[in-house]
Order: C-alpha cells, then structure tokens, then sequence
C-alpha cells in the first residue's frame, strides 16, 4: 500500500487545464489546418492538387481544400514549388456539415462546429454516452479516441463517457470507412441507440473514406450509412481536435456561439 | 548450404532478385522442401499465391525464415486447375495461409481441416472456393463454426461490436460452466482491400496504404514499404536516415509496449499502473509528434530515407522527455510487479507452450515470451540493426505474466537503444532520390514491430509496377494463438489474455 501512496506521489497530478485554462503543447511540426497562399500560386500550377494521394485539393476558378478527405500528410507540402502550401498549428477543426470543411483558400474562413440545439443540449449538455463503433480504419483514430480517458484528458469530467452497449448511448462515434463487412453491424448499432440520438464522425476514413476512399471494399465514410451530425477531421484527428469538436458540440466552450 | 532447403533460392531481407532465379518446383517438390525446411526449425513467413497468366493457372509462393543461418529461401510451383493439396495437417502454420490464398484466388486446398473465408470477400478470380453464387452477398463470420457438443456446454457468441473502444471481430466460445473448452474468432470486418490497392502500383497512395495497415504499427509497416521499394529501384542508404528509422521504430515500441502493460494492469482492476501508463504511453506518443508532427509517426518513413530530420535541439529534447518518460515507466511498471494480487491474476493464465508456439509459427513478443529466440531484429536484421544489436528476451512461462514480462524487458532494451541512437546520428542526408523499379523482381523486407514480424513482399511485371503485393502483419501469425491459448481457461479472463497478445484487427483484415 506505501509503495502505491509513493507511486501516486511521484506521478503527481497530470490532468490538463483545459478548456479553463491553456490547450496542451503542441509540436512545432505538427499539422493543423493546412492553408494555400493562393497569392503565391504560379498561373496554371496544379502540383498539389496531383499529388494529393486523396484528391483533397481542387483549382477550378476557386482553390479549396477539403479537410475531410486530407491526410495531413506533407504530399503537397513537399512538392510546391513556390511554398505556398503548409499546415498551421491551429487544431480546431470540427464542424457540423461536411461542406463546412471545403475550404476557400481565398478566404481561409472556416465555420467551425455549432452546439446542438437548446433542446438535445439540454439533454446531453452534461451527460454524454458514446458507443463507439470502428468500423474498418487502422485503428489510430480509436487509440486517440481513447486517450481522452487517459488522465490527462479526464474526459470524464464533461460527463462524456463511452458506453459497452448501444442500448445505454446517446449517440455513436464512428471510425473508419465503414467497410461492405461492418456496414450491417453499423446499421444495426445505430437503430439500437434510442432516441433521440446523435452520430459523431472521426477521422479522414469516417468522414470520405480516407487513404480508402472509392475502393470497393468500403463506403466512402460514415455519412453513407447514416447521418452524421459532427465531423472530425485528420489523420488521425489529434485528441485535442477531437476534444474540442465535442465541446463545441455540447455548448461547452466559450467561443462555440461566436463562430 | 542446408541440405533441406536446396531446391529453394536463398537470399537475403531486404533484397530483390530477378523472378527468372526462383526455382518453380513440382507442387510434390515443393511441399517437400517446405516440410523439410519447417522441420529443421524454419519458420514460415509467407506462403501466397499470384495469378499466372491464364486463368487456370496459378502460382503459390513459399518464403521461408531460417533464423538461426540469418536467411530467407524462397521457391514457388505452378497449381493447375482450381486444387493443391493442403499442407496444414502436416504443418499447421500454413493454416491460415491457405484459407487466404483459398479466398483471394478460389483454388481449394484439398484435405484443410478447417477451409473457412479469412476475411470474407469475393475472390480476384472467377473462381470462388466455396462454390457461393456470384450475386449472393457475403456476410462475415456467417457460416460454420467448431461446435462442443454435450450436457451443459454453451456458446458464447462476442462482436462485431464490442464494449471497449476497440476493433470489430467475432469471437465464439465453446463453454462448459466458466471453462472455455473451444475458441474461434471470425475476423474480416476490417477488410479494406488494401492488398488488392496496392496492385498496379507504386502509386502516390501506395505509403498511404502502407502507413495505415495497422495504425498503431505505421513506423514498421511504411519501413517495410519503404525497404521493399528500396531493394526493388537498388536504391543506396544513408547512414542518417537509417538510424532515424530504427529510432522511429523503437518509439512506436515504447509507446505500445508502455500502453499494453498499462491496459494489462486496467483489465485486473490494478487502476494505479493502468492510469500512469495510459498516460506515459501518451507521452511518448507526443515524442513521435515531436519527431514528425504525428502522434503515431504518419509522415516520417518514406521512400529513400525519412521525412523529417531531428537536430541537436531535437535529439536533446527527444532524449530529455525519454529519461522522464524512464523514469515514470520505472515506478508505475514496478509497482505492478510488487503488487502480489496483480501478479497472481496474470500468472499460469492463458499458457501457450513453447512447442504449440512453434508449430503455430507464432512471431513477436507472444513467442519470446513462451521461449522461442525469433526476433527480426537479431534473426533477419535490415537498416541500422545489421550494425547495433538489441539483444533478444525471453521468457519460459507462455503465461499473461510472461507476455507482460516481456515487454517490459523490451522496453528497458529500447530505452537504452534510442537514447544511445540519439546521441550519435550519423552525420549526412536524410533522403536519396529513388529510380525506377526494377522490372520482373521480387523483393521482400522483414521488420520487427512492437508485435513482430511484419513481412511485405512485393513481385513486379515487365514495367517494374506491382504485380502481387503481399503483406503479412504479425498479428496473422498470431490470432491462432491466443485461441489456443484460452483452451481450459476461465472465459472472464479473455479480456486479459486477448491484450496480452493485443492484436491487431486491421492489420489482419488488410
């Protein structure tokens, strides 16, 4: 028992501050939200939009990046002739429509998630229980889900929790493409969520089916098979990218009724 | 040369060789030499089949490990037809193997003792090895499974979706009372067609795939990748990059291995250790972001050498935050092994024996911990471990103790190793260009992950693209491991024995 009090001691307390206070550290090179200086562009350059590996970044009159389907890989960082692509640090990343991640490099404005309406905030607001469900990725996107419920994210301490069963959830947080072979166990852990009921989509697969996307073997995401009303990009998504995105949702920051 | 072996092409890890030097032996020849290969302490690390032109004809490929002669042999022989006869009565590694070469290619193996789908997916052929009609869908883990049958036996029937934050897979339990006499696990709901993705290429997602075979082993998957294409455009190394590979490697080791012993702990109920490392794996993981801005190392291996360098600053830092990370993993990790009522949830259960560990052909820690010396590391060395050696550990037990045991003394090796790497890495470039494939090659790269033996092998066409692209994660060897390892143990402890092997779903399901 000594050796468990002196463990505990020497461990000390690790839970972060936030959202009341600062966010985490993150690396120097880590990559947020990546951003074009259109300015920069050579005429008729189209270098990133052909190495992007999922088709993220499209020239027509406009320059968008889709934040669904990116990889925050350094693809096109790397082979921009003019270094007019790069990623920021800014991490906040979730929204409510999958439009809303189509992003004008033009403006570089982003609509970043809303919370639920008065009534499901009420709800879930200070209670939320998640089934989740992997449903054919790799499987980092459910290790950094899962380190929200390490402590130094206590996830638990906005009353998000994940549950064993569909039957005690209020909604589902999806992985993964949603292969052909998990498309029916989906459907099925869906309609066992009473309702009223909410879908949460993590990560590049969830969302437009990833490194995957337009296989056969796979829907190009979570949205094919039922409807998602949070997305969460990234490759996978960092947990402080998904922790925001649930707060945002749950009414639960500050800025959230701003943006 | 080994007088078993003779009518199979020895070569290297990490090579390639012209596809005209393997020997295509008579499909008699061939079981021979891959009988007389095991038999002498060989290890199978992939057996596949390719396509052979015309539709009737197909071609089986054996690569086979001699750990001890740090080797590889590989042959090949032509199947005519839609049959071969099944070598897993007399060599129950290819158990596994010739389910998936049944599945990808329709061809059955005539007398497998158990022929069921792998991961439940229409063939590449216009065969099927089922005889299932072309426009009936296939479900997983529909279908037959091993049945006890008796007065007050049970099945118990888990999944796809599980209670934890975990992966999807099927798992049915034969029962008497408590006692779980037999185990079957359907896996498949993670197939995403990655192999068949990867055929035609390289492709500018082909890294992609690599990186997200199993997200949790994407250091060792993108090396593997990477060594494959490397050997096949003859492509020279840096000393530098080398050594940031290995260190990358050794990273996603730590983190895993850290995790595991923290999860092992949770499934107890010894919350102290299981809090501390969920935590420190986390910091560890931020070390890998530090590297390359990704938690689980997306972005650092590439084709020629790494994606990002680490300078002095880095290296302090990176060898700063691993002596913390020491130094916290030293207290939670011993107070687990102080805890006599942990212990004794983790001693004698889920036993595997050194000699069904060998006959399953099982790779990685679960071998190491039931005594088997099989390490890539050691035994088929590629990149900076041909010069740095990390010795092999092992345990005697095969119990949830050793396989916890285990990682452990891995995790003390690979603390040493990354901080001795880091203070020295060779001067030089961290990336060399790469040329074209080399046409009508086949090359094959082993790696050790945090779970084993990952094995790619790649075979070019004419153009030097991907004709067969095969992968073999650690956890395909594996799987039929830890059902051998619930035989006659309590069913509650399966959530204990299951993360000591903690498999991967996606890396199995491709």
């Amino acid at each position: 028992m000594i050796n468990v009090i002196l463990a505990r001691l020497q461990q000390g307390h690790r839970t972060m501050k936030y959202p009341e206070g600062p966010s985490p550290p993150l690396p120097d090179r880590f990559r947020g939200r990546p951003a074009i200086e259109v300015a920069k562009c050579p005429d008729g350059c189209r270098t990133c939009a052909e190495v992007c590996p999922t088709q993220a970044i499209t020239m027509t009159d406009k320059v968008l990046i889709d934040l669904g389907k990116c990889l925050f890989c350094t693809d096109c960082v790397n082979a921009c002739p003019e270094q007019a692509i790069s990623y920021t640090t800014d991490y906040r990343l979730a929204v409510r429509q999958r439009n809303d991640l189509v992003i004008d490099q033009a403006q570089q404005e982003m609509v970043l998630a809303t919370a639920l309406n008065t009534k499901l905030k009420k709800l879930f607001g200070r209670s939320l229980k998640l089934r989740q469900v992997s449903a054919g990725g790799c499987n980092a996107c459910e290790a950094d889900v899962n380190v929200l419920n390490t402590v130094g994210w206590d996830l638990s301490r906005f009353g998000i929790q994940f549950v064993a069963s569909p039957r005690h959830a209020d909604g589902l947080l999806i992985t993964g493409p949603v292969t052909r072979n998990m498309e029916l166990a989906l459907q099925k852990t869906y309609d066992a969520v009473p309702d009223p009921k909410i879908v949460i989509a993590v990560g590049a697969c969830a969302i437009a089916g990833g490194p995957y996307i337009d296989n056969e073997e796979i829907n190009n995401g979570a949205d094919a098979v039922v409807p998602v009303d949070l997305y969460i990009p990234g490759c996978p998504p960092h947990p402080l990218t998904i922790l925001e995105g649930l707060l945002r949702l749950l009414g639960r920051l500050e800025d959230a009724r701003h943006s | 040369m080994n007088p078993g072996t003779t009518n199979l092409a020895t070569f290297a890890n990490g090579r390639a060789l012209d596809l005209a030097s393997i020997p295509t032996l008579g499909i008699a020849e061939f079981e021979q030499s891959i009988l007389e290969g095991v038999s002498l302490g060989q290890r199978i690390t992939a057996l596949f089949a390719t396509s052979a032109g015309s539709a009737e004809q197909t071609l089986l490929y054996a690569i086979l490990s001699d750990d001890k002669q740090n080797r590889l042999y590989v042959g090949r022989t032509q199947v005519e037809g839609d049959q071969f006869p099944s070598l897993t009565p007399r060599c129950p590694q290819t158990h596994m193997f010739e389910r998936e070469i049944a599945e990808q290619f329709g061809i059955k193996p005539i007398g497998h003792p158990w022929l069921k789908p792998v991961r439940y997916h229409r063939s590449w052929t216009c065969r099927d090895a089922w005889d299932r009609p072309p426009g009936e869908p296939i479900i997983p883990a529909v279908g037959d499974f091993f049945r006890v049958d008796g007065d007050e036996i049970h099945e118990v029937a888990v999944g796809p979706v599980h209670a934890g934050v975990i992966e999807p897979g099927h798992f049915r339990f034969q029962c008497h009372g408590e006692m779980v006499y037999h185990l079957e696990i359907a896996l498949g709901y993670q197939h995403r067609g990655v192999e068949r993705a990867l055929l035609g290429g390289p492709t500018k997602r082909s890294i992609h795939y690599a990186e997200t075979l199993a997200g949790d082993t994407t250091v060792a998957h993108a090396t593997a990748y990477c060594q494959v294409v490397e050997a096949l455009a003859r492509c020279p190394k840096t000393a530098r990059a080398q050594t940031l590979r290995a260190i990358a490697l050794e990273l996603e080791r730590l983190a895993n291995h850290v995790g595991d012993l923290g999860a092992l702990a949770h499934d107890v109920g010894f919350l102290p250790t299981a809090s501390y490392c969920g935590r420190i794996r986390g910091d560890i993981l931020n070390m890998s972001a530090l590297l390359c801005g990704n938690r689980f190392g997306r972005g650092m291996i590439r084709p020629g050498g790494v994606g990002f360098d680490a300078d002095e600053t880095r290296a302090t830092e990176l060898l700063r935050r691993l002596d913390d990370a020491e130094q916290d993993a030293t207290v939670a990790v011993n107070l687990l092994w102080n805890t006599p009522s942990a212990m004794a949830r983790f001693e004698d259960t889920g036993p595997l024996p050194l000699k069904i560990a060998a006959e399953l052909g099982v790779v990685g820690p679960a071998a190491r911990a039931s005594g088997l010396m099989r390490d890539a590391r050691h035994d088929q060395p590629s990149g900076l471990f041909r010069f740095v050696h990390i010795p092999v550990s092992t345990c005697e037990t095969g119990d949830v103790f050793a396989r916890a045991f285990i990682r452990w003394l891995e995790i003390q090796q690979s603390i040493e190793f990354v901080r001795e790497q880091l203070r020295a890495i060779p001067a030089g470039s961290t990336m060399v260009s790469l040329n074209s494939l080399s046409p009508n090659c086949m090359a094959v790269a082993l790696n050790e992950g945090w779970r084993g033996e990952v094995c790619h092998v790649a075979i070019t066409d004419e153009r030097g693209c991907f004709t067969r692209y095969k992968v073999v994660d650690p956890s395909f060897h594996n799987w039929i491991a830890l059902a051998y390892a619930l035989r006659n143990q309590a069913i509650s402890d399966f959530p204990l024995c299951n993360k000591s092997f903690n498999l991967s779903y996606c890396g199995h399901d491709l």
